[in-house]
């Protein structure tokens, strides 16, 4: 097997919440190993709250793990702390492109200088022509058009932000582009429109993406692996097709069988009642599915399942996988 | 477009939407060339005593009239803009850039910086704000730099919470963390990404607050904590003429007190119009 381009092991976040006497901890991400290969694309679902948001920060090296380590090429990103990173030569090479465009654009900044600024801090590009001409390569990648480039923000459509959240992410050339739910708030329309962009800039740079979504149905478009989370921990990892058809843990069959799908109206599907276990301080040998799991049993309440493989690249963390 | 020929359609653009503001600028220009030119322009040495014209009203001479040593007030209003200007603006913007830094420290660092600095906010809050000041100047003696001091002190917190909270919701968002992914330090997404962003508002409070410094520079003269006569002042002429209020001699308190309530006036007025400038979501 070639080197993945991107290999998360063990990877840890907890926050401490409340008086810090007690010690409670929030486990946001817990023990998560993730590898993207180049060129890949990953797909990254759960629902609101489950860790995708803290997991991405930590991939992209927003913030610190608490423990684990993300290598890159072999070489371990996690050695310095994200305050050193942003400095490195490396930090070029992961870029994400954020949730809500209108928020993860500078108010102050014309839409040249928002594409032109990672241009200048990472790659040292000083020379007004070159920066004008790759801020202008990018535009034109992204598809937005060249009288936008003077515009501030607040002039422009929600998809035309998205355009430019995307073209500073790839003005770098980075290795992954991690996409944060990409799509989720713009309209319907322009989120084809924005997909079928993001497909083809993969297909024309080669970037590995890892595309955050709690849409499976955008996710499956997109990409050929899903990595499925709950709670902070990853549930299930299949290639897209095997996901979709034989989906091995109950919380991936709730979630596939919670896509609306005219042809099968009127049925009865499984439906998940309750909401999920706190993610504080969560008892380690319970499975974090417990409760909410229409199969659990006491099993589940005394021993945490593991990952465990259940085909080529198929791995899924229930007793009763 | 040049970037010239939009700066001044943004302009026109505050101005045709808030015709007050025009009224303050004028006002503000009045000021200034008053602090700037002021004993050029008075008609009579402020400091210059007439025997012979002592308490005379408003005439033709004298427009606003004399005061009890013959003094001409309308010179001395003049003359006193520099100084009056001069202590509130050196104090705004003293406080404004510390207040700012100490703030933003706070709001973006978080932890030990903001613990420390909120409590030392806390603890200049803590005083009935003008009795500090008369204790800080009473404290270091009577003179125009402690004036600046004692209103740049009092004044400090209220620019640095307001810093503090506007970095603080933005240190989470969008933006700043796409900057720190672009490769930008503490630094850089401080001074280049959030504090451009919060100066607009900042500029607001400050004008805003222009007018409370010169409130309170005058005010500490005005009980004698300040500038010490016969210097011209407007806190100062205010509390000399003051005792002439029920002997009927208005002119004397009158003329210097409106100089303060049109600085005051202009500033707040100011204060809006700014606003309408400097917000980026407003620009054409």
């Amino acid at each position: 097997m070639t080197q993945p381009l991107l290999d998360a092991r063990a990877l840890t976040k907890r926050y401490p919440v409340g008086g810090g006497k007690r010690g409670a901890m929030l486990h946001a991400v817990d023990a998560v190993d993730l590898t993207i290969a180049p060129g890949e694309c990953v797909g990254l679902v759960g629902e609101s709250g489950c860790g995708k948001s803290t997991l991405v920060r930590l991939l992209a090296r927003l913030i610190d793990p608490t423990s684990g380590n993300i290598f890159l090429d072999g070489a371990d990103t996690t050695a310095v702390s994200q305050a050193r990173f942003v400095t490195m030569p490396d930090r070029a090479r992961i870029q994400v492109v954020f949730q809500d465009p209108s928020e993860s654009l500078n108010p102050s900044f014309r839409v040249f200088d928002s594409i032109a600024d990672p241009l200048k801090r990472l790659l040292g590009v000083r020379d007004r022509d070159k920066l004008a001409a790759q801020v202008h390569r990018a535009a034109e990648l992204v598809g937005l058009p060249r009288e936008l480039i003077e515009r501030y923000p607040h002039q422009l459509s929600g998809g035309q932000r998205a355009r430019v959240g995307i073209a500073r992410a790839i003005v770098v050339e980075p290795s992954l582009l991690i996409l944060d739910e990409p799509t989720s708030a713009l309209d319907v329309s322009v989120q084809a429109i924005i997909l079928r962009l993001l497909a083809d800039l993969q297909a024309r740079l080669g970037m590995s993406y890892l595309f955050v979504s709690h849409d499976l149905n955008v996710v499956r478009l997109l990409c050929s692996r899903i990595v499925v989370m709950y709670l902070g921990r990853v549930v299930e990892v299949a290639p897209t097709e095997e996901l979709f058809t034989a989906p091995r843990h109950p919380y991936t069959r709730a979630l596939i069988a919670s896509i609306p799908d005219p042809a099968r109206r009127g049925e009865a599907r499984p439906r998940l009642d309750g909401s999920p276990r706190s993610p504080i301080d969560p008892d380690p040998n319970t499975c974090r599915f417990y409760g909410r799991c229409p199969t659990g049993t006491d099993r589940c309440a005394t021993a945490m399942p593991e990952l465990l493989r259940f085909g080529e690249g198929h791995f899924a963390a229930c007793h009763f996988a | 477009m040049s970037r010239a020929a939009t700066l001044g359609r943004n302009i026109g653009h505050a101005f045709g939407e808030n015709r007050l503001t025009l009224v303050a600028v004028a006002i503000l220009l009045v000021l200034l060339v008053c602090a700037a030119f002021g004993t050029a322009l008075a008609p009579y040495d402020p400091l210059m005593t007439d025997s012979t014209a002592k308490m005379s009203p408003p005439s033709g001479l004298h427009l606003f009239g004399t005061d009890a040593l013959g003094r001409d007030i309308l010179s001395r209003v003049v003359v006193a803009a520099r100084l009056d200007l001069g202590m509130a603006i050196s104090a705004v913007v003293l406080s404004f850039v510390l207040g700012l830094a100490l703030g933003a420290v706070a709001g973006y660092f978080g932890g030990w910086a903001d613990r420390i600095i909120g409590r030392l906010m806390d603890t200049i809050m803590a005083f009935p704000l003008f009795v500090l000041a008369m204790g800080i100047v009473a404290a270091l003696g009577n003179s125009v730099l402690n004036i600046i001091l004692a209103t740049m002190i009092i004044n400090l917190p209220f620019y640095c919470r307001f810093a503090r909270g506007e970095v603080n919701v933005r240190r989470e968002m969008g933006y700043v963390e796409a900057a720190r992914m672009g490769g930008n330090r503490a630094l850089p997404v401080l001074v280049n990404h959030i504090i451009p962003n919060i100066l607009p508002a900042m500029m607001v409070q400050a004008s805003l607050n222009m007018g409370w410094a010169i409130l309170n520079a005058a005010g500490l003269s005005f009980i004698g904590l300040g500038v010490r006569p016969p210097t011209p002042e407007w806190g100062i002429m205010v509390s000399e003429g003051a005792s002439f209020i029920i002997s009927g001699e208005w002119w004397t308190f009158v003329f210097p007190g409106a100089a303060l309530v049109l600085a005051v006036f202009c500033f707040n007025l100011l204060g809006d119009g700014l606003r309408d400038l400097l917000d980026p979501r407003r620009r054409v």
